[in-house]
């Protein structure tokens, strides 16, 4: 905040705005000082750490089949994606080779989990630019994945679904009838989201050439997911570091070149498709077998380190555990992906409109408490 | 006469796309019949969790006010965030000393719906029922004790 | 039942007994208040049904219920909400400029009131009938902006101030759209007095007599007037996921209210304007030559007539903002400037060449 004051004094002209950590479009507790040159943004400085839990610190306490939970609380909308890294990680450091059937059950419930993210941030990424309309839209379609994760998961958010090994349970009968019924629906849907935003001509105009992030930028930013492909940076794990059932299925990674907002809304909107496309072919090819193959009652990694990555809603998510043979890591780290892509934001907001700075945040995709943790 | 044919083709296709949408709209306030609000405290007879969904935990007990729970405490090891406390006594069974539960303390407060204490439980004495209202005016109120008074554990359960 | 369908005799046998009784001067300011009464109850009605109108119809294109509980259908839920508001605690921020800040939202009624003294209601029911009516409202209805200015810059907030000075902007110009709107069609009648105008709609509104130019007008007047009151896809002073709440963020309580309340008076006044112009104000719909059904139309009173028209605008607004994403402000203005005006300036063009050669019924 110094610094800020320092700064007002040389620039008497720049007129500084708090935005948030309470603000309506910066989705959780981020806060943005913008300094302003009228409606145009010369500066973006995120300050972040109002959601800080020291999910991290807390790993180094819990045990393996704990910190599963945790990973729930960070990407609350790709929480399964977030606890099957750190289960990837441990099966990884303890030499497992989980079932066919679990990786399987995984990808699907990982691609549902993508949809419903892409759904929510479909609403509301409407919502900030003013059609209330959609927000309500996205969670109409959003509730039946929510439905099929409570049948067979437990619970709606949180899901907390794998266990280092496997699955928490086997998948519940109505799984498969559900999905189906859901994927036959939201290709129904899905068209009409290009009439409500895509089409459009007020949010086409709102959303091209805002924002711009060259493919050299996006790379150097580290800033991944659909957010990275639209610069044109291929950075899809499922593609390049495949896990899973990912190599025995066939999807496009989309890659776009223009990089601006546009092309971000574009991107996720196409992997929605992609996304259906990956569950059709699994889900009546899941093969039979045992949900989990049996771990130690208490999980003790050897001694060394690992790392995995995987692909999230939001981008690449990864896991890097550092273990000293005890029951809980020496030291756990998370690479979350909105940590990245926020860095990015100050670079594409430069010059823009206080407007377009909500568009761009908005097809950022941000989580906060993915941010801090 | 290019640049005038272009901006009045802008227009149009502008005009349409706005049309378009306002169908979209225009469909949903023609058919009623696709809201999809519930109405919760109303459709409260009718409203029916899936047998999976994990709302709180619960020590079941059976028509003669007992349950299964030894008291080895496996579970409030397995519980990430120390929601469950086993306070343990020692009864006398067949003149034997054995550990057994005094009070099970389950705070719903701090309990993140995890479920990794059912799958503990040796004897699975505990599972998630479904219940979902937990909202009390007093937080004191959270913090549960879950073996009903009176109520001892089953025979043959070691 | 006959006042239904013509309201002259009502009023004129008001103004008789008050005169038998009272001098010259006090009648007036008797009629005064009378009007001043009734303009307060239709206010507060207008407001109580609004809100509940764009609530619901707000609620079935999304797909939900909206309010429900209080009362039957959730009816009563603006009069909870109005006492919810007259019991909130009128906050100020500290630094505020006192005056102003409470000035502001009085400024904004007023204007309200003002303009809706010249709406034509019914045969026979209009406060003030004079010969440049039309005129009178598009100018007394911009000067509301000046309480939105003032709120935004006294608040001693930030984004108010942002948001005061966007809609300062974004009401200047499109007043141009909807004044040059309007005018298309005073080219027609010939006259701005409002119920010339309406009476000129007799035989046909001008919608359908005037031709693709007052078509085009019509839609002008549309998209100029949403963004006049500041609503819709323009929503852009309030902008509440980009400036929180706009100029009425430090507002609480009733003055929170009368912000809330100016904004549906606004758009029923504009909407009574373009309902007046384009869709024939009382007049009943007929169809030249249909004598059985133009009897049937003639029955349903003029006062019903107005007010479904009204609400039909109305309702073609709510539908714009429950559908449209928001504009930026350049695209704000370049919709204005770029396109409105000139295609408005030609279609008064066209308009006048149809008049001149009497290409018209
Ligand atoms: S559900 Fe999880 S948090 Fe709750 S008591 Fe069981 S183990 Fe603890
Ligand atoms: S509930 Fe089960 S795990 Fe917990 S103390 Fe009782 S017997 Fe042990």
């Amino acid at each position: 905040m110094e610094e800020i004051i320092h700064d007002q004094e040389l620039e008497s002209k720049e007129y500084f705005i708090n935005m948030g950590p309470q603000h309506p479009s910066t989705h959780g507790v981020l806060r943005l000082v913008l300094s302003l040159d009228g409606e145009i943004i010369k500066k973006v400085e995120p300050h972040l750490g109002f959601i800080h839990r020291s999910i991290e610190k807390m790993c180094e306490h819990d045990s393996y089949t704990q910190i599963v939970h945790l990973t729930d609380r960070m990407d609350y909308l790709s929480c399964h994606i977030n606890n099957e890294a750190v289960c990837l990680c441990v099966e990884q450091a303890l030499q497992i080779e989980v079932p066919d059937r679990v990786k399987v059950i995984r990808t699907i419930i990982d691609e549902l989990t993508r949809l419903s993210s892409h759904q929510l941030w479909w609403g509301v990424m409407g919502m900030d630019l003013g059609a209330i309309t959609t927000f309500l839209y996205g969670f109409r379609d959003r509730e039946m994945i929510t439905d099929i994760f409570e049948e067979t998961c437990g619970a709606r958010l949180t899901m907390n679904y794998n266990v280092p090994g496997g699955l928490f349970f086997d998948i519940h009968p109505n799984f498969q009838k559900r999905t189906k019924d859901f994927l036959d629906y939201f290709k129904k849907k899905l068209p009409e989201y290009d009439t409500l935003l895509s089409d459009n001509v007020i949010f086409t105009q709102r959303m091209k050439g805002i924002g711009i992030l060259s493919k050299e930028d996006a790379i150097s930013y580290g800033v991944t997911g659909p957010t990275g492909r639209a610069s044109g940076f291929s950075c899809d794990v499922r593609k390049h570091h495949s896990y899973m059932a990912y190599d025995r299925v066939d999807f496009k990674e989309i890659l776009d070149t223009e990089g601006d907002c546009f092309a971000r809304y574009k991107c996720r909107i196409n992997e929605m498709w992609e996304s259906m496309q990956i569950i059709e072919q699994l889900i009546d090819n899941i093969p039979e077998g045992d949900y989990k193959v049996p771990t130690k009652a208490v999980i003790k990694l050897p001694k060394g380190e690992w790392y995995q990555k995987v692909e999230t809603a939001r981008g690449e998510f990864g896991v890097y555990i550092i273990s000293e043979g005890q029951k809980s890591p020496y030291r756990l780290k998370f690479r979350s992906p909105g940590f990245s892509n926020l860095s990015a934001l100050d670079h594409m907001a430069r010059g823009c409109k206080i407007a377009d700075l909500v568009a761009i945040m908005s097809t950022l995709d941000l989580v906060i408490p993915d941010i801090d943790r | 006469m290019k640049s005038i044919i272009n901006y009045f083709k802008e227009i149009l296709f502008g005009l349409k796309s706005l049309v378009k949408g306002m169908a979209v709209t225009g469909h949903y306030i023609t058919h009623p019949k696709e809201i999809i609000t519930q109405q919760y405290p109303e459709n409260r007879e009718s409203l029916k969790m899936f047998e999976r969904f994990r709302g709180e935990v619960v020590l079941l007990h059976d028509e003669n006010n007992e349950h299964k729970c030894t008291g080895c405490t496996a579970c409030e090891v397995a519980c990430p965030n120390g929601s469950i406390e086993i306070i343990p006594k020692r009864v006398e069974i067949d003149g034997r000393k054995v550990k057994a539960i005094d009070q099970f303390v389950y705070h719903l407060q701090m309990c993140t719906m995890c479920g990794l204490c059912i799958p503990a439980c040796p004897t699975d004495a505990i599972v998630m029922a479904n219940t979902f209202e937990h909202a009390v005016f007093d937080r004191s109120k959270l913090t549960k004790i879950l073996n009903k008074p009176g109520s001892k554990i089953m025979d043959g359960i070691k | 039942m006959n006042w239904l369908y013509d309201f002259t005799y009502l009023t004129q046998s008001i103004h008789e007994s008050l005169s038998r009784n009272f001098e010259q001067g006090t009648v007036v300011l008797i009629e005064m208040i009378l009007v001043g009464l009734a303009f307060m109850i239709l206010f507060a009605l207008l407001g109580l049904v609004l809100v509940y109108a764009e609530r619901k119809v707000s609620a079935f294109f999304q797909q939900r219920l909206g309010p429900m509980r209080v009362g039957k259908w959730g009816t009563a839920q603006t009069l909870a909400d109005v006492i919810k508001l007259l019991m909130k605690e009128p906050l100020i921020n500290k630094n505020a400029d006192k005056f102003l800040f409470n000035l502001a939202p009085y400024i904004i009624m007023i204007t309200a009131f003002m303009t809706m003294a010249a709406l034509p209601f019914a045969k026979g029911l209009q406060a003030l009938d004079f010969d440049i009516g039309l005129l009178y409202i598009s100018a007394v209805s911009s000067l509301g902006v000046v309480g939105i200015l003032l709120a935004g810059w006294s608040s001693d907030n930030k984004y108010s101030l942002i948001g005061a000075l966007r809609s300062g902007a974004q009401v200047i110009s499109y007043e141009l759209s909807v004044g040059l709107s309007l005018l298309t069609i005073v080219i027609l009648t010939g006259s701005l007095q409002l119920s010339v105008i309406v009476e000129s709609q007799a035989n046909g509104w001008w919608i359908f007599k005037g031709h693709i130019p007052a078509v085009i007008a019509f839609i002008i007047f549309l998209i100029a007037s949403t963004a006049e009151t500041n609503r819709g896809p323009f929503d852009l002073a309030e902008a509440e996921s980009e400036l929180t709440a706009g100029f009425h963020t430090e507002y609480s309580g009733m003055k929170f209210a009368f912000f809330f309340l100016a904004e549906f008076a606004n758009m029923f006044i504009v909407s009574a304007l373009g309902a007046t112009v384009f869709l024939g104000g009382w007049m009943p719909f007929h169809i030249g030559g249909w004598e059985v059904f133009n009897n049937i139309m003639d029955y349903i009173p003029p006062i019903f007539w107005f007010f479904g028209k009204v609400s039909f605008i109305i309702f073609l607004m709510m539908w714009f903002r429950w559908t449209f994403p928001r504009l930026r402000i350049d695209q704000l203005l370049t919709l204005e400037w770029k396109y409105l005006l000139p295609i408005n300036l030609m279609n008064i063009l066209v308009m006048a060449f149809l008049v001149l050669m009497g290409w018209y019924f």
